[in-house]
């Protein structure tokens, strides 16, 4: 590692120093501001923002530029971390830690794993979009804007670095403020509604997660996370653990029933606060499932798998026919986004190492597809200012390259293979194999449904004649609107082709969890479950007892070896991991998926 | 040179896709029709090499006769690893030679065809990524290639059926094929996962070479053990079905038509919609092992045959005519490769590719014609305005209805040889349906030829003023597949079906003698000259069917009307095409809508909302107004309040005093 000292400090933090410019800035700029303060008003109330004449000098895009700026700079030092990444070691890297409160025993820990390490990309990446994205659409409190902006870097950022539970909370907690403000205040006319609906749901589920973070520190004495992944938890506070971190995940994801803040809190926020929403904020749910739930409280989370599953299934489904039904692109684009996450949580729970890295990758390519898409509506939205999809129609006439950017990220969206949507999904659909084939059935009826509700949402604004007279005067994307999608465009291309280059670092930390996860669950006592005659049953099953691998394998885990390498999956070796190592499946109505005994023994 | 063959045509369709704007529509078409030219040529090239060195590639390749390049791992997580690489053995080569030549002769006729339409280099750059994408899917080495395949030529197909996006019926047609398609695509899907966990590797030489032993594997399915490699032939083959629009999955193909006609020639006759008979084909080692699932792809495919074969009589575009044509002519293939008569399936997928085209490229140049008119009704008496056409169209047409010595006789016929050998009860059925819809393919197929050609013209005097040959770009191409129409049979059988199909086909195409249907027509052909009757059949029924064609529609054109009359329900029921489209309409299109309305409003808006967030800041309102209600401001009201509050807490402590005393 070239960069011991302070390199994730400083991508963490180095926003603030955009801030303190774009706050002191003023000082010195005093006279253009203040010139420019109802030049910038007026432009809000122009239709065609882009249209709007810049009587304006540099000055007042002084923010803008800053904002920019800092947040590209960010990006390029994060790339540092990818290409700095030792992609061989499944532990923490550019690891940080500093003493911070001394009289709370709270240090400053950061570092990043291959798990986190795409996660802070994603958000680098997408900071410096949005603030382009929003170059000519926000005019209104550009200042507060690029401020909240970058504040939300930090946090985000922060978040996914921290490896301190505290510092981890505290920036969870963060984000919400810079977002709250984001859809309140630049958000459309209902945005109050929707920034409180989101606040109280996500707030709702921190707070139980604040508690069950004070338990944990009282029960192993550190809020270090690196030492909390150690610990193993006493089962019973394992299962309120889970809940109440849960709670907080749930709602972040958003699972179904959790879900209804999300078309709501998308449709009132301005473009750039959907991308971060749909490309980072959801992400988070995801990541706190992967960096506690899983590995800290491995036993109740075998235990609340099928739970997970039931709510993924009905989110997928559920979720897509809503999307089938909407109006507004929008919320269809989120409704889809909580079907897209919800073939997230299946995969995170199949506890698979093609199951969690399908998930991570699906993470990440519905961060990209899904803020493009978002993108995609803002280009018409700022030139129509409606977001209503029967408005449209036939636009590919007007703007032909806005269709052939919409249509890559339309099918994207669908998964088709070549982009990043569909290896994603297809390792998802391994992993969920693997636990049940009716699961996989039912995750893979919402790839038929997300082809019938996106390609509706395509056909219904792009195609068709164009007979609408505001539409004929729409112009094409511009060269700023381009470059906001050139990224984009590539990086989902590389995911579909070339997706080993994400695949391979968060490969070492995936198997490592995983395996954690299998070796932990193999220790465990029957007891430890509550639905212990499942168990029981389980292990006495007489067909599976006659199979020698089944004994041999039972006879491992009793004698509480670590299978060595759980990601093989020769035959015997999946049949093992299956029957032993992850009592979930059995507790799913239909038994375990394949059963690979030769008939000739019945 | 294989990697050129595949990735030509991918190079030019980002040239003229991304360049078209500046190097203009002209050199679009050139860039794309050489491109694919120069894949044909050097496709052949492939076939005949390995065909004269047929031996020493054997010999330098081992025993599988396989040869495969490898580009570059795609996917590798834990145990899942996927490569991209081309796998080349006599199957993909003579699809290669099938993909390659038609969709040369089909850019060539695009030229032509499209020369009106402003957005030709879109349309180049379509087709040659079609191309890219069939090529990959015939060349795959593993289940997840061919899946990219199968979903790359899926996409190509919705934006070339979509491509006069102004029409409304263009788009829903687009939509309906790439939906339908991922219907077929989840079990398909399902099925290489099912791959993946049995044989723990989803790359064809380690499935293949495992088929064997997996045979005696079950999966367990609800609760009963099914043998795994059924299940797993019956999850692919609903891919295959959906490709190849096969009974059930086949609505998409008849609404496929909206795209421009050289897209159907192509995608909907020749190349794309033979996918599924590529897989049957491709995968024959595992159906080997799975009984019940031939028997089931023979019933469904004798079925499709039958079905699109009674729909195609009664249809008036001429274009959908021939588009259930090729439905019904897929049935072929589909049972054929039920009954393990593979090389007659592969037989007829090439044959077909060959006639079809030109019946679908004959069909355009009798459209372009017309000024655009599809509805046969409108036409007739045009034969001798456009002679060359009429005449290929007749090559075609009597190679589509199977007569000596034209291609689809010999496909067709041993096809239905191997039907009547295989002696079993589906494939009596399926000998029985062949030969029975033979009579009626010469039925519709003369009747298109008569209506669209014969008789007194019903088109207006400006559209007849303007019927005209078309022009030599588009003619060329038609002479090039009517000569293959002509001799792809004769020169073929020997290799694909004949004496030397073993040497040919070499190890690629499996299956166990037992149920070997070409196996068994050796046999009974060699042996039992009883049966020989029933192997002419098919020839006579097929000029018979031409004859009842000549008979309603030229002799007694009265006729036709009256049957209709006589049979109302019948023709109805056809010609509504069996309903299905309605029945789809009702079972799914429609719940699927109002279930996305309902759970929309009721289950989000009026639940979930209405008792969480909303429900709960309702709450919390109604609290606080009620708690603020005692803030009333008097000062008597809180005089009163503390002095309670006092009483109570005295009261409270005097009683635990009091239960301490007592």
């Amino acid at each position: 590692m070239m960069f011991d000292g302070g390199l994730l400090s400083l991508i963490t933090f180095l926003p603030l120093l955009g801030i303190a410019v774009i706050l002191v800035a003023p000082l010195f700029l005093r006279a253009d501001v203040k010139a420019t303060a109802p030049a910038s008003g007026d432009a809000h109330h122009a239709h065609q923002p882009n249209h709007a004449p810049h009587h304006v000098s540099w000055k007042s895009d002084f923010p803008r530029w800053v904002a920019l700026i800092t947040s590209g700079l960010v990006f390029l030092l994060s790339l540092l971390l990818w290409t700095g990444f030792d992609a061989t070691l499944p532990g923490f890297q550019f690891e940080e830690n500093h003493q911070w409160i001394q009289a709370l025993g709270l240090r400053y820990h950061a570092g990043i794993d291959g798990i986190s390490l795409f996660f802070v990309l994603l958000s680098t990446l997408l900071t410096p979009i949005c603030i382009l994205a929003s170059w000519r659409s926000v005019t209104m409190r550009v200042r507060d804007y690029m401020i909240a902006f970058l504040l939300l870097e930090i946090m985000m950022v922060g978040m996914f670095a921290a490896l301190n539970i505290v510092t981890f909370y505290v920036f969870f907690e963060g984000v919400l403020i810079p977002m709250f403000l984001i859809v309140g205040i630049w958000g459309g006319e209902r945005r109050v509604y929707a920034a409180f609906k989101f606040f109280l749901y996500t707030l709702t589920g921190s707070v139980l997660m604040l508690l069950a973070i004070l338990a944990m520190i009282h029960n192993a004495g550190t809020s270090d996370m690196v030492e909390l992944l150690g610990y193993s938890f006493p089962v019973h506070w394992q299962y309120i653990l889970w809940l109440a971190f849960f709670a907080a995940f749930a709602v972040k994801v958003p699972m179904w029933p959790f879900h209804t803040w999300l078309p709501d809190a998308h449709v009132e926020a301005p473009t750039a606060g959907s991308v971060i929403l749909a490309g980072v904020l959801l992400k988070m749910g995801g990541y706190g499932f992967l960096r506690f739930s899983i590995p800290m409280f491995p036993i109740a989370s075998a235990e609340f798998a099928p739970f997970i599953f039931t709510l993924s299934v009905v989110a997928i489904i559920y979720t897509s026919l809503v999307a089938l039904a909407q109006k507004d692109m929008k919320k269809l684009i989120a409704y889809s986004s909580v079907a897209h996450m919800g073939f997230v949580t299946i995969g995170l729970f199949t506890l698979s190492s093609q199951g969690v890295q399908g998930a991570v990758l699906q993470m990440i390519s519905h961060g990209l597809v899904s803020g493009a898409l978002f993108l995609c509506v803002g280009v018409v939205y700022d030139r129509l200012h409606t977001r209503e999809i029967a408005r449209y129609g036939g636009i590919v006439k007007v703007m032909p390259k806005y269709a052939a950017i919409f249509m890559l990220f339309t099918f994207a969206s669908i998964g088709l293979p070549l982009t990043s949507g569909f290896v994603g999904e297809i390792l998802i659909l391994v992993g969920a194999y693997q636990i049940h084939i009716i699961l996989a059935a039912l995750a893979a009826l919402g790839v038929i449904l997300g082809a019938a509700y996106a390609l509706s949402l395509y056909r219904r604004v792009i195609f068709g004649k164009l007979d609408k007279a505001d539409l004929q005067d729409l112009w094409d994307v511009s060269r700023r609107e381009i470059a906001l999608f050139v990224p984009l465009v590539i990086l989902v291309l590389w995911m579909g082709i070339y997706p080993q280059s994400f695949l391979s670092p968060m490969q070492a930390s995936i198997d490592k969890l995983v395996e954690n996860y299998h070796v932990a669950i193999a220790q465990a006592e029957p007891a430890d479950f509550i639905v212990q005659h499942q168990w029981a049953k389980w292990q006495q099953k007489p067909v599976l007892s006659q199979d020698p691998m089944v004994v041999a394998a039972a006879s491992l885990s009793q004698s509480s070896l670590a299978p060595s390498n759980l990601s093989q999956s020769n035959l015997s070796q999946s049949n093992l991991s299956q029957s032993n190592l992850s009592p979930s499946p059995t507790r799913l109505p239909l038994s375990a998926s394949i059963i690979a005994k030769p008939t000739d023994q019945d | 040179m294989e990697i050129l063959i595949v990735f030509l045509p991918l190079l030019a369709a980002l040239i003229a896709g991304f360049g078209g704007r500046w190097i203009g529509a002209r050199n679009s078409e050139i860039i794309t029709t050489l491109a694919i030219f120069t894949a044909a040529i050097l496709g052949v090239m492939l076939f005949a090499f390995s065909l004269n060195h047929g031996a020493d590639v054997t010999h330098r390749l081992g025993v599988n006769d396989v040869k495969i390049i490898p580009i570059f791992q795609w996917v590798s997580s834990g145990s899942f690893t996927v490569n991209w690489s081309l796998r080349l053995d006599r199957l993909s080569e003579v699809m290669i030679l099938v993909v390659t030549s038609v969709s040369a002769m089909v850019h060539l006729y695009s030229i032509g065809y499209m020369s009106h339409d402003p957005s030709r280099p879109r349309f180049m750059a379509y087709l040659s990524l079609f191309t890219f994408a069939m090529l990959m899917l015939v060349t795959a080495n593993d289940f997840l290639q061919l899946y990219f395949g199968w979903e790359g030529v899926g996409f190509a197909s919705y934006a070339l059926i979509g491509f006069w996006y102004e029409r409304d019926s263009a788009n829903k047609a687009a939509i309906k094929a790439f939906v339908v398609n991922r219907v077929g695509d989840f079990g398909f899907a399902l099925g290489v996962l099912a791959v993946f966990s049995l044989f723990g590797s989803i790359g064809f030489d380690a499935v293949f070479n495992g088929a064997e032993e997996a045979s005696r594997r079950t999966i367990n399915l609800v609760g009963y053990d099914v043998p795994a490699l059924t299940l797993i032939c019956l999850l692919l083959f609903v891919g295959a079905m959906g490709k190849s629009a096969q009974l059930g999955l086949h609505t998409w193909l008849p609404d496929a038509m909206e795209g421009p006609t050289p897209v159907s020639a192509l995608i909907h006759a020749a190349t794309m919609v033979t996918a599924g008979v590529f897989m049957l084909c491709r995968l024959s080692p595992l159906f080997a092992h799975a009984e019940f699932a031939r028997d089931v792809v023979t019933v469904v495919g004798a079925a499709t045959c039958l079905f699109a074969a009674t729909v195609a009589l009664t249809q008036f575009d001429i274009k959908r005519v021939i588009a259930y044509s090729t439905c019904s002519q897929l049935g072929y293939m589909v049972f054929a490769a039920g009954l393990s008569a593979y090389g007659a399936a592969m037989f007829h997928l090439v044959t077909h590719a060959a006639f079809k085209a030109l019946l679908f490229l004959g069909a355009g140049g009798v459209i372009h014609a017309m000024s655009g008119e599809q509805d046969m009704r409108k036409m007739g008496g045009i034969w001798r305005l456009i002679p060359v056409t009429y005449g290929l169209m007749w090559i075609g047409s009597l190679a589509l209805a199977g007569i000596p010595p034209f291609a689809g006789y010999y496909s067709k016929h041993s096809i239905l040889e191997a039907a009547l050998a295989s002696g079993t009860v589906f494939g009596n059925w399926a000998y029985i349906v062949g030969t029975l819809v033979a009579f009626l393919t010469a039925i519709y197929s003369f009747r298109l030829i008569f209506l669209a050609f014969h008789g007194p013209s019903r088109a207006g005097e400006h559209t007849m003023a303007h019927v005209h040959e078309s022009p030599w770009v588009m003619l060329l191409p038609l002479f090039v597949l009517a000569a293959g129409a002509l001799l792809l049979g004769y020169y073929g059988e020997e290799w694909f079906v004949g004496e030397a199909r073993r040497d040919f086909w070499q190890h690629v195409l499996v299956a166990s003698p037992d149920h070997d249907a070409l196996v068994k027509a050796d046999m009974l052909y060699g042996t039992s000259l009883l049966s020989g009757w029933r192997m002419i059949l098919p020839s006579l029924a097929g000029g018979a069917g031409i004859l009842v064609a000549f008979l309603l529609y030229v002799i007694f054109p009265g006729w036709p009307h009256r049957i209709v009359n006589m049979f109302a329900p019948v023709h109805r029921f056809f010609y509504h095409k069996w309903y299905f489209d309605e029945l789809y309409d009702f079972l799914f299109v429609q719940p699927a809508q109002k279930l996305g309305r309902f759970l929309w409003q009721t289950g989000d808006v009026k639940t979930i909302d209405r008792f969480g967030p909303d429900g709960i800041a309702a709450v919390t309102r109604l609290g606080s107004r009620f708690v603020s209600g005692w803030q009333t401001g008097y000062v008597y009201h809180y005089a009163f309040a503390m002095l309670i509050g006092l009483v109570a807490i005295i009261s409270w402590f005097l009683l635990r005093q009091s239960n301490g005393i007592f």
